[in-house]
Formats: structure tokens, C-alpha cells, sequence
């Protein structure tokens, strides 16, 4: 966890990129995003977000092939690096750590 | 219809890097068709913008980071060149200005001020073009006016006083042309008491329709606010100046200590650039009516024309048609006796359209034909000449350093620019420095502008909103940009890059003379600029120099604004000489410093048979002639020992001239008399004073007559001198007990003779300064002009001097070697701004009646200071060069 920060916004995009495994390009993790949060994103900050976790190294892309639902055009599909699971893993195995850690009473 | 929304479209086409383009699209389209299934076209289309707008970050713009993306595939979209080129054009733009500071700083500061001058004098030209449009009928109002044309002499005069039944006549039978037909008494400054608090307001009293016709915004009370006789409305700021935070509708008024009004309504002031902005209230005509015995009297006589009427003209018609059909007006409507005399007269009537009360304010042959629109005229041509010279700076700085790069344009050549990369480069260079003087120009004028406004007597305020100022400014920017980019961008770039990086080649004499002729022009429109300021500044103080035939200082005028002064005059006399701070005291029918009273009709012996019978008149108490200094050239002063002078009239020198009174030994003799056939009396001339100047210092003194008013029954005004020995702090707290004591009721209120003299010169005196900041900033853009160019061809002569100074010449020698060029070219334009600045003035000065003459010094000051300037500027720089050690010069190769 120590060389990558990983904002809370780029943990959910990662994240929605998992779960679409094979099929994630920009609208649906859009639309992964509003299923799961119920709240609206916009395209633009996934697409920034994701060429952000591109930089980093966690996800990596590559161009689909032609669909005919958008027009003929390619879509850029993305998958997580290794390193982009790992850092997911060590993110939720550093919450469950901070989660264990609190004490009973605390919530009292 | 199921399309996204073309705009935000094109904007992604616009802004997004081509190996984006594909897969944005594609999810934008995607997102689009199945938010249109999901929450309908509308919700679709406006997310579909939402996210195009999301889309506009740095991070998805940049174009260089195209192999990052697709790492492991080949850049198939590289950086587009005409960019990267543009780049470099800015970048070695930047390293010029930076590597050749003072020149920068010159180019862009003198740019700089002209602009912001420019700017300035088109923000005032505006704000006078502009004035009272913000009426929203302004087109549709208008004042009624006649011209009346004498049959024997042919000279026409016109005037805008109407008599009351030409307002009933005009709604009686001329209904259908007009929405507004609104009879008011002129605008004049009453006593406003709210219990014992008193205020001096200025307001007028005018018929309802009012409000409507200016479209008046109520805060408080509606339209017909003014609809009862005992009514006002005042202004947003006179309510709080009166009444402060508390309600003021409905609460009571009084009006010059006579008139009980009721505050019905409060309406939101109007903007400053209007006719109306100094009223603070309106009253209804009805009270104007009902209160003055003189007003009612005049309601039906024709021969009363003492009031103004403005109209608005009905909607379906023009003011040509208005005009057409009111011209014969007193042909056809007054009664018969005057019938005659309108034929006689021919008189015209007409509408004076309200776009033309503040421009066009001088009437020549009562039809209206000039005023502001000079000064209009006069700046916006000063602005366009200050440009003009910050142009040509412009221009010549560039022109002169462009020729420094040729060997640039011949490397840039040699691998491989074409020439219209060139040209670009150097119109993208003058580009970017035009713009950096816009923003430093924006600069200054944001920063002069309360100065400005104070100067100019004005509230402009920066016009941030209009689209047409930002219009106007990129069209300038591109002008001057194209005009001083465009020499260099196509001179330079016809190089041959083989001579010129062999250095051969030689700029020829020719190259300089474009440059040459600029600076002639340049020095020609200062020295006019300097003959022109110094000549309003003479013509000023000639005319306040001017022999005013009285004594102005500790002379205080007070304003008689309340009924209860009538019959205390005497009382109030005594009690103040009695203070022992007063030297005299004396009555007026009107202030010392203007002619309230025109009086027709007198006859004389020897009258000649077409000569005008118009005077000023003044009525006076005994003591006025010894309070104001009179000076007597012959005859006597009024005096108590002679009741006979109440029958007798004290006359001006001019008056005297003009009577063709007799002349022995060098002396007027006086005793003749004057008669007035419509009132049927007689005055004998018993003095004749040096002329006193009471209207414009401009003009010529007008032919006055001055009568006892032993009674007091037309005084209007208490004036005093003070004692030279007491101080005017001091006298004026014994002054005002006197007359709180003796007039519990009025206001006191008061001014100083001098002051009031001194305001008549405002006018004059903006002008000129005005004009002395516009010159003044037209010569220093004119002197940086010139210190940029000396110091190029110092610099350019830099090895010549050495040479010279090796081989033996002195400084001197190489100062007048250098700086002579310059002494020539502004002494040509020395020789042609002469006739143009004698043409010019001798005209404006046409203007005044009261006028100095253009005398010869100041064509000697103005070319002997544009020498020494000129000397100045250029020496600077070529005692440096002439003290260079040529060692240093001649080593460097």
C-alpha cells in the first residue's frame, strides 16, 4: 500500500472493472457503477480515472473488436494487472485490519 | 429526433485527440441509446451533454501521451505539426521580447497606453452617444419648440417656452398624434421641509403623465401617483435622504414653505447619463397651478410663453408626420391678433427629439445645430490619433528589430521553412505582443477609470457584458496586428537565405524612409496637440482675466426661498449690518452671476427703425450698485435722496452704444430716456457702468438695463459682501442667526459670488484638461517612439562610431551626428503641423465671442519644447553610443 495511493474513486472504477471481467470498457463500467452505487457518474471521470489506473499500472488496455450496437465502432477494453489485484487485496485486507482493531465498546 | 445534441458533438470532435475520438464516441453513443430506453429522450440528451462536458479534462486532451495509451500497439495518430510549429513560433517570440527587454517594454508599453486611451475616449464617446437612451420611449419624446423669423432684419430665434393654451389646444385638437401632451414649469431647486428638517431638492412640477412617458420604475405607489393635486413622488435617494429608513408614503411635505404635498410615491432613480438624473422629485402641474396667482392668470393668455411642453408621440406615428402636422400651429390656432403676427414671423413649430437635448444643445436660427457633438467629435478624433501613434510606434520598433533577424529567416530557410511558414511566424509573433498590450492595456484603464470618471465628470463603468466592446476590441487587436506584422512577415520572408547568411546583404536607404515618413506624422499630430492645449489653456485664462465691471470677492448670494422674507427686508438689513461682519447688503431680482430677465419692446429717440428692442433686466434695492462695486463712467448711482428714482434706470456701456446715447468730452451724457409703449411708462438714464459680466465670460456682455425695486417686490435674492477683515468661517454663523431669527421658516442657504463665476469655466476647464492628458500621453507615446528608434540606430551604427572615434571625433561631433537625422524630421513635421494647427484653431476659436488670438509664441513654445524633447529622448542614447569605448565596439566580430 505504500507506492500506490489508490483514491476512493479509483478504488470503485477498479473495482467495477473486475467485476466485468472480459467486458469492461468505459459505459459499462458506468453503468456498473450506477447499478452498484445507485448514483449517477459521469463518463468523463470514469474515462480520467481509468487512464489514471492505466498510468499506474494497475489495469491495463487493449481495442475490441466492432460491435454493432455502437455504431460500428471499437470499444477499449480493460483488464487488472496483477499489480491492480494485488492492490485491491491489500486495500481489503488493510480494512479488515482497521476493522478488527475496534475496540467494542466503541460502538456503545 | 433520437439524435444527441450536435453541439456537444462537435465540441468532443473539436477538443478530443484523434486515438480517443473512437472509443469515447462509442461509449457516449452506447450510454445515449440506452438512457433513451431507460428515462426517455430529454434525460438522455442532457447526460449525453453532461458527459461530453465531463470529458473536457487536461488528461483526456493530451495528445503526447497517445503511445502510453496503446502501448503495445504502434502510434498510429502522431502530434499533428501545425501545432508543434505554432509552438515553436510563440516560444522564440517569447525569447526575443525577453532577450531584448527595454525594446519590449517600449513596443508594448507604448501600445499599451494608446490603446488604453483609445479605450478610454471611445468608453466617454459612448456614454455621450448614449445619453438618456436608456428612456425606453426615448425615441418617441420630444419638446415642443417654434422658431420665429424677425421679417425686417431675417434673423431667427427660437425658443422652446410654450403658453399654457397651446398645451389645451394641442389636446384638443392634435390628440391623435400624441400618447403624452405633458405642460411643466422648468426644473428648479425648492425648498423641501419635512417639519422643521429642510432640504434644498431640485424637482420639477409637471403633469402625470410623466411616469409613463419616462417610464419611471415605482418602488412605492403606481402610475397615477401624481393624479392629485397635493401629490409628489420623489426619488429612491431623496426618500432616504429625507425620510431614511421609514416609510415615506403618505407622509407630509412642504414645498417652498407654500405648498402642503402628500408623498404618494417613490420611483427608483434614474441612471446618471439622462437629462432627469439631477431631479429628485416630481410634482403635479395642477399645485404649480393653483399656488402661483402669475401661473393661473396665464392660463389663457397667448402672450404668456413661460412654460415647457414634452411630448411622446402616439405609437402608429413618426416624428416627421408630428412635425408636418404641428409646423403651422399658430397659423391655425392661436386667436386672431396673434394669427397675424405668426404669418408675419413666420413662425415654425417642431419637435426637438430628446436624442438630440444633450448633443445638440446650441440653437443657431432657433433650429438646433450643435453642442457636446463637438467634443464628441473632437475626442473621438484625439483617440484615433493616439492610436494612431502607438500604432506607428508599434510598427516601426517591429520593423526596425525585424531587420536584426535576418539571419534567422535565413536559417529557418536553409532548413526548409516555406515562405508562408514565415509569414506566419511573424504575424503570430505580432499577434501575441498586440495582445499582451490589450491585457496591459485592460490594465490601465480599469485603474484610470474612477480617475477618469472624476475628470470627465462622469459614472462609465467598464463594459464587461458587451458583447459589442469585446467585438470591437478583437477586430482592433487583428487590425493592428496584421498592420504591423504584415511589413516584416512579407519583407523578411522574401530573403534569399543564401545572401543573407553570406551577409551581404544591406538594408538600402530606402528601407528607413517608411519609418521616416511615421515619425513626421507621428510628430506632427503631437505639435498640434501641444498649439492646441496651450491655446485652450491662453483662451481660458484670457477670459477669466476679463474685466468683470464688479468686485467678486466676499460677495455671498443668498436665495430668497420663502414667502416669509416679503416685507422683512428692511428688518433683516439692519440686523445684518448690525452683526458687524457685513459691509452691504443688497437686493436682486436675480444672482450677480446670471440674466434671469429678457424685456422686449422699449423705445428710445432715434430708435432706427429695425433695430431689436430686447435688454436684460435687473431689479435692483438703492444700496446694490455701492454692495457690488459698480464702476460708474458717467451719471450717478441710485440714491434714497431722490424719490424720483424709482423712475430712473441705470444702463451698461454696451446699452449705451446701443442707444446711441451722446457723447461730450469723451463722457456719455445722461438724462435721455426710455419708454415701454405696452406698459406705458418712461425711465430717465441716470448713470451708465462699465459692463458687468453676468452671463457666459464668453460671450459678449449683454446690453442691461437696471431699475429701482424700492419696494423690494421682485427680490429674489439677498446679496452681501462680507468685511474684508472677517473670515467667512466667521461671518457665516452670525449670518445664518440673523436670518433663523428673522425668517424662522426658510432654509438658509448660500454661495459665493466668485465660486459661482468660476463654475461658468467648468466646460472649458475639463476640456482642457482632458485634452492636456491626452497630449501629454501622445508625446511621451510619441518620445518612446522615437527613444526605440534612436537606440536601433545607435546600435546599428555601433562599428561607424567606433571607427569615427578612433579616427578623431569628438563626442560632440558624434552626438550631432546621431541625433541631427531626428532635429530633421521633426522639423519637417514642425512645418506642416503649423498651417493644420492654425487652420483648426482659428476656427474653434471662431466659436467665442470673448477670444484671445493664436499668437505667435505658441507656435514658438510648441516647436521649441517638441526640439527639446526630441534632443532629450535622442541623446540619451547617443551620448551612450558616443561614449562607447571603441575598443569594445571594434572588437567583437
Amino acid at each position: 500500500m505504500k507506492g500506490t495511493y489508490l483514491g476512493e474513486f479509483e478504488e470503485v472504477v477498479l473495482l467495477a472493472v473486475a467485476i466485468r471481467a472480459g467486458d469492461a470498457y468505459g459505459a459499462a463500467v458506468v453503468n456498473e457503477i450506477e447499478l452498484q452505487m445507485e448514483r449517477t457518474v459521469n463518463l468523463g471521470a470514469v474515462h480520467s480515472a481509468l487512464n489514471r489506473l492505466q498510468e499506474k499500472g494497475l489495469v491495463s488496455s487493449e481495442m475490441g473488436g466492432m460491435t454493432a450496437e455502437r455504431g460500428g465502432r471499437r470499444k477499449r477494453l480493460y483488464t487488472v494487472t496483477a499489480y491492480g489485484r494485488r492492490v485491491l487485496e491489500e486495500v481489503r485486507q488493510l480494512r479488515n485490519q482497521m476493522w478488527d482493531a475496534i475496540p467494542r465498546t466503541a460502538w456503545s | 429526433m433520437m439524435n444527441p445534441p450536435r453541439f456537444a458533438t462537435y465540441l468532443l470532435h473539436w477538443f478530443c485527440p484523434p486515438h480517443r475520438a473512437e472509443e469515447l464516441e462509442g461509449d457516449l453513443d452506447e450510454l445515449f441509446q440506452q438512457r433513451i430506453r431507460e428515462f426517455g429522450l430529454r434525460q438522455a440528451r442532457w447526460r449525453y451533454v453532461r458527459d461530453v462536458v465531463s470529458l473536457l479534462r487536461p488528461s483526456l486532451m493530451r495528445r503526447d501521451k497517445a503511445c502510453l495509451v496503446s502501448a503495445n500497439t504502434n502510434n498510429t495518430y502522431p502530434k499533428p505539426t501545425n501545432t508543434t510549429m505554432l509552438r515553436n513560433y510563440l516560444k522564440i517570440a517569447f525569447r526575443n521580447l525577453v532577450k531584448n527587454k527595454a525594446y519590449s517594454a517600449i513596443n508594448i508599453g507604448g501600445l499599451s497606453i494608446g490603446m488604453g486611451v483609445a479605450m478610454l475616449i471611445g468608453l466617454w464617446v459612448y456614454d455621450e452617444l448614449s445619453f438618456d437612451k436608456q428612456i425606453p420611449k426615448y425615441d418617441r419624446i420630444a419638446r415642443i419648440r417654434r422658431v420665429a423669423t424677425e421679417p425686417s432684419t431675417g434673423i431667427s430665434q427660437g425658443t422652446d417656452a410654450c403658453q399654457i393654451p397651446m398645451a389645451t389646444m394641442l389636446k384638443a385638437k392634435y390628440a391623435s398624434y400624441f400618447k403624452h401632451i405633458l405642460i411643466g414649469f422648468w426644473p428648479g431647486n425648492y425648498m423641501v421641509a419635512d417639519g422643521q428638517k429642510k432640504y434644498t431638492q431640485k424637482g420639477q412640477f409637471i403633469e402625470g403623465g410623466v411616469i409613463d412617458m419616462l417610464s419611471l420604475q415605482m418602488v412605492h405607489g403606481s402610475q397615477t401617483a401624481l393624479d392629485d393635486p397635493h401629490s409628489i413622488i420623489l426619488s429612491n435617494t431623496a426618500a432616504e435622504a429625507i425620510f431614511g429608513q421609514t416609510d415615506p408614503v403618505g407622509k407630509r411635505l412642504k414645498l417652498d414653505n407654500r405648498m402642503d404635498v402628500t408623498v404618494t410615491g417613490i420611483y427608483a432613480d434614474l441612471p446618471k447619463n439622462s437629462t432627469y438624473s439631477d431631479l429628485q422629485f416630481f410634482a403635479p402641474w395642477a399645485l404649480w397651478v393653483s399656488s402661483n396667482d402669475w401661473v393661473k392668470a396665464s392660463e389663457n393668455d397667448w402672450g404668456r410663453s413661460s412654460f415647457p411642453i414634452d411630448v411622446q408621440i402616439a405609437d402608429n406615428t413618426s416624428m416627421e408626420t408630428v412635425n408636418a402636422a404641428i409646423n403651422d400651429f399658430y397659423q391655425k390656432n392661436s386667436p386672431p391678433d396673434f394669427v397675424s403676427g405668426a404669418r408675419d414671423y413666420k413662425v415654425e413649430t417642431y419637435l426637438y427629439p430628446m436624442r438630440q437635448w444633450h448633443l445638440y444643445s446650441e440653437f443657431t436660427d432657433g433650429r438646433p445645430s450643435g453642442g457636446r457633438i463637438t467634443f464628441v467629435w473632437l475626442f473621438g478624433i484625439v483617440g484615433g490619433f493616439v492610436l494612431l501613434l502607438a500604432c506607428i510606434n508599434f510598427m516601426n520598433l517591429s520593423t526596425a528589430r525585424s531587420e536584426k533577424r535576418a539571419k534567422e529567416v535565413g536559417i529557418r530557410k536553409a532548413v526548409g521553412s516555406v515562405k508562408s511558414q514565415l509569414v506566419n511566424q511573424f504575424l503570430s509573433e505580432s499577434f501575441l505582443v498586440v495582445s499582451l498590450a490589450f491585457a496591459g492595456s485592460l490594465g490601465l484603464v480599469l485603474l484610470s477609470l474612477p480617475w477618469f470618471n472624476e475628470l470627465a465628470d462622469k459614472a462609465i463603468a467598464f463594459p464587461w457584458q458587451m458583447p459589442s466592446f469585446w467585438l470591437a476590441s478583437v477586430l482592433f487587436l487583428t487590425v493592428t496586428a496584421l498592420l504591423a506584422g504584415l511589413y516584416p512577415a512579407f519583407y523578411l520572408s522574401s530573403f534569399q537565405p543564401i545572401k543573407v547568411l553570406k551577409g551581404t546583404i544591406r538594408m538600402g536607404r530606402l528601407a528607413s524612409l517608411p519609418r521616416q515618413v511615421l515619425v513626421v506624422v507621428q510628430f506632427t499630430v503631437s505639435v498640434v496637440l501641444i498649439i492646441g492645449v496651450l491655446l485652450v489653456y491662453k483662451q481660458i485664462q484670457y477670459v477669466k482675466n476679463r474685466p468683470v465691471g464688479y468686485e467678486r470677492a466676499g460677495l455671498l448670494s443668498i436665495p430668497m426661498n420663502d414667502p416669509n422674507y416679503k416685507g422683512k427686508e428692511e428688518v433683516l438689513q439692519r440686523e445684518l449690518m448690525a452683526t458687524g461682519v457685513v459691509d452691504q447688503v443688497a437686493y436682486s431680482s436675480s444672482p450677480l452671476t446670471s440674466v434671469w430677465n429678457n424685456i422686449g419692446g422699449f423705445e428710445w429717440d432715434n430708435k432706427p427703425p429695425k433695430a431689436e428692442s430686447g435688454f436684460a433686466v435687473m431689479d435692483i434695492s438703492t444700496n446694490f450698485g455701492r454692495m457690488a462695486g459698480w464702476q460708474f463712467v458717467a451719471g450717478r448711482d441710485f440714491s434714497k435722496a431722490f424719490a424720483t428714482d424709482s423712475g430712473a434706470v441705470i444702463i451698461n456701456e454696451t446699452a449705451a452704444r446701443y442707444l446711441g446715447l451722446k457723447k461730450r468730452n469723451g463722457q456719455w451724457v445722461v438724462g435721455a430716456y426710455i419708454r415701454q409703449p405696452d406698459f406705458h411708462w418712461k425711465r430717465q438714464i441716470i448713470g451708465v457702468i462699465k459692463d458687468m459680466v453676468m452671463d457666459s465670460p464668453f460671450e459678449p456682455v449683454k446690453r442691461s438695463f437696471y431699475f429701482l425695486d424700492a419696494t423690494y417686490g421682485a427680490a429674489a435674492r439677498l446679496n452681501l459682501r462680507l468685511k474684508p477683515t472677517v473670515s467667512a468661517q466667521d461671518a457665516l454663523p452670525s449670518i445664518e442667526s440673523v436670518i433663523r431669527k428673522t425668517v424662522p421658516s426658510a432654509l438658509f442657504t448660500y454661495s459665493f459670488v466668485d465660486q459661482d463665476f468660476a463654475a461658468k469655466f467648468s466646460t472649458e476647464q475639463r476640456i482642457g484638461k482632458l485634452a492636456l492628458v491626452f497630449a501629454v500621453l501622445a508625446i511621451f507615446i510619441s518620445c518612446l517612439g522615437i527613444f526605440g528608434l534612436a537606440s536601433f540606430v545607435a546600435e546599428q551604427r555601433t562599428k561607424e562610431i567606433g571607427v569615427r572615434k578612433v579616427l578623431g571625433a569628438s563626442v560632440l561631433n558624434l552626438w550631432g551626428l546621431l541625433s541631427r537625422d531626428f532635429i530633421i524630421l521633426v522639423g519637417i513635421a514642425f512645418s506642416i503641423a503649423t498651417p493644420i494647427a492654425y487652420y483648426t484653431l482659428t476656427n474653434w476659436l471662431q466659436k467665442y465671442a470673448y477670444r484671445t488670438e493664436l499668437s505667435w509664441w505658441i507656435f514658438a513654445v510648441s516647436g521649441a519644447g517638441s526640439l527639446m524633447i526630441t534632443l532629450l529622448t535622442v541623446s540619451f542614447q547617443s551620448i551612450k553610443a558616443a561614449l562607447m569605448n571603441p575598443v569594445k565596439s571594434l572588437r567583437s566580430e
